[in-house]
């Protein structure tokens, strides 16, 4: 469970303040699959970094999974970074040199499992999104549906309970863009908690709960 | 994150992106090798100078006919006033010493020189068999003053080898009669272009016996003794005792200066000393010169990588392991560096060598000691602390780049 009290996120920008999330209060219940839709600029993106401890909150409140995380150290935060939390990325963030295995056991290798284990589990994941025979393509000979395919691997490989989307679709042709909203689907079906943010209506409506941001503020919050 | 795991990810990293590896190790290369090269060359300029100066001869007492009295002030030879002559009978009397390996005698003087119609001006040294071991000189064709009673007058002479090509041309001069002032002398030799006298060019000499030579001139004081000792610990108690000798036989007077090849040496220290100064020098610009380069290469190099940092990040890594990952690049990369640098630095100074066989070029241990340090310390310090800072960003922000 996630549960938000009072977040604000305030940006300094030259000697102007920007208040990029403002008194935010949201729960999620495990298992949830939540669109969170808006404008640019008014805070979604910010609101998906915080839930994943890739920025740090102004003042506010963090809890996930029982835990208060907001005050954790850095390498705590890194260590629920790797174990608890996916990322997916509008820019899929493949690392160039690395061929598509490597980019999806990279975060077992930094989490230390032993080689045979990691060649298993990318192995197993590689065929379940059907991309066994690209294992070994790197990024740039890969289509962009594919990258991002192997950037939801990436980003469960680590069996984490949420699932954080940066318009995943936001750099795909709508075929590929379909392709990837099943997969996370799919993975939502199986128990993980899908945070997705986009601008594609069509996308956003597909979620069971979906929130609508202006100005840092959630002003829609719908179920159903 | 395993160890095997960490050195194949830097290995990889290295190596997948060819460009930006080559120019940091040539950065790096390059820094090591001019320190090598440019300390070797300047080294091997100290050493030569070093060594003309001990070819001048070793453990070696020179007597000289006079006294002086204030350091530092010519000895009285030069002043035009000799007290009493050094003869050869000072000098066989010398040769007797126990702590003698050997001596020479010698007289110098300006005479002229002809053969058939061709004539000119030279130096004439007047010694013994002695003097070629003693000034480590080395004949080319024929042979040296023989050796035997030093106050028999032979007529034979050894000439240097512009004095043969002036004078002879290309006719053979070994076996032909040298007019020396009034006296005719038969060329038994000539000398090699090795072996040096401190201000005298060897081959712009005529060496004759010093009984023919007191004659030519007409005089029977030496202008000095060469004395080798055996050994480098007898030299002050020989110095001692020459002086005893000598005294003996001039009437109880200390009439000679007696002073030893180190002292003249100690002239030269200053200009040595410069000399190691600015091979130091040589080294710690070139040293600065290659860590600035290792620098720049590197702090571009890192920050064209924040945002795979800030990947990193956003899958777990922690500080330390992003620290550990740059810093076995690193590593990687100044160890490659520094020895691709000393074997770039190692043919530079075989080359000088080839082309100057006189310089032997050869970088000091300290130098090379110190480029590897300074490229490696450089290397690590700039790999590592602009992925510090990447690392201490926010993860979102890495990840913008």
């Amino acid at each position: 469970m996630i549960i938000l009290e009072g977040i604000n996120r305030i940006f300094q920008v030259g000697d102007q303040q920007v208040h990029a999330l403002d008194d935010i209060h949201l729960t999620i219940q495990p298992g949830e699959y939540l669109s969170l839709m808006g404008p640019s600029g008014s805070g979604k993106s910010t609101l998906l970094n915080i839930l994943g401890l890739l920025d740090k909150p102004t003042s506010g409140r963090y809890v996930l999974e029982d835990r208060e995380v907001t005050s954790l150290s850095d390498d705590e935060q890194a260590r629920v970074r790797g174990e608890r939390i996916g990322f997916v990325f509008q820019f899929f963030h493949l690392v160039p040199r690395m061929s598509a295995f490597e980019n999806v056991e990279l975060p077992l290798v930094l989490a230390g499992v032993p080689p045979a284990q990691r060649r298993e589990r990318v192995g197993k994941i590689l065929e379940q999104l059907d991309l066994t025979d690209r294992a070994h393509h790197r990024p740039d000979q890969l289509s962009g549906g594919q990258c991002q395919r192997i950037a939801i691997a990436r980003a469960t490989i680590m069996h984490p309970s949420l699932l954080l989307a940066d318009e995943p679709t936001g750099n795909l042709d709508s075929k590929s863009g379909a392709d990837v909203v099943q997969v996370l689907e799919q993975l939502n079906a199986g128990g993980i908690t899908l945070v997705v943010v986009t601008h594609d209506a069509e996308v956003g409506k597909r979620a069971r709960r979906r929130l609508r941001m202006v100005d840092g503020r959630i002003v829609e919050d719908e179920t159903g | 994150m395993r160890a095997g795991d960490l050195a194949r990810f830097a290995a990889a990293s290295l190596i997948r992106s060819p460009g930006r590896t080559f120019l940091m190790l040539l950065a790096m290369s390059i820094g090591v090798s001019a320190v090598v090269v440019l300390t070797g060359l300047g080294e091997g300029a100290r050493r030569y100078i070093t060594g003309e100066f001990a070819s001048l001869g070793t453990n070696l007492v020179i007597v000289i006919p006079g006294r002086s009295e204030t350091t530092g002030g010519a000895p009285a030879i030069m002043a035009g006033e000799t007290p009493r002559d050094l003869t050869i009978e000072d000098y066989l009397a010398l040769t007797r010493n126990p702590l003698v390996k050997q001596a020479a005698p010698v007289m110098v003087g300006a005479a002229g020189a002809a053969y058939g119609r061709l004539e000119r001006e030279i130096t004439v040294v007047g010694t013994t068999s002695e003097y070629m071991k003693i000034r480590h000189m080395a004949v080319d064709r024929g042979k040296f003053l023989p050796p035997g009673d030093p106050s028999r007058a032979v007529n034979v002479c050894v000439i240097g080898k512009k004095i043969r090509q002036e004078l002879f041309g290309n006719e053979q001069a070994l076996g032909e009669w040298l007019r020396l002032g009034d006296r005719r002398f038969r060329v038994i030799g000539i000398l090699g272009s090795s072996g040096r006298s401190l201000g005298v060019d060897l081959q712009e000499l005529v060496i004759i016996p010093v009984a023919s030579a007191q004659a030519l001139f007409n005089s029977p004081g030496l202008f000095r003794i060469l004395v080798e000792a055996r050994s480098r610990d007898s030299m002050p108690r020989l110095q001692d005792q020459i002086r005893k000798t000598v005294a003996r036989r001039h009437q109880g007077e200390e009439d000679i200066t007696v002073v030893t090849q180190d002292a003249v040496l100690a002239t030269f220290d200053n200009i040595l000393r410069a000399l190691t100064f600015t091979v130091g020098g040589i080294g710690a610009i070139s040293l600065a010169v290659a860590g600035i380069l290792i620098m720049n290469i590197m702090l571009v190099a890192v920050s064209q990588r924040v945002r795979e940092i800030g990947l990193l990040k956003a899958v777990g890594a922690r500080r330390g392991q992003l620290t550990l990952i740059f810093l076995s690049e690193a590593v990687m990369l100044a160890s490659l560096g520094g020895v691709l640098g000393l074997l770039l630095g190692y043919l530079g100074t075989l080359a000088i060598h080839g082309a100057y066989p006189d310089l032997d070029a050869q970088a000091p241990g300290w130098a090379i000691a110190a480029a590897l340090g300074v490229s490696s310390l450089t290397g690590l310090v700039f790999g590592i602390m602009p992925a510090r800072r990447a690392a201490a960003m926010e993860a979102v922000a890495a990840l913008r780049g």
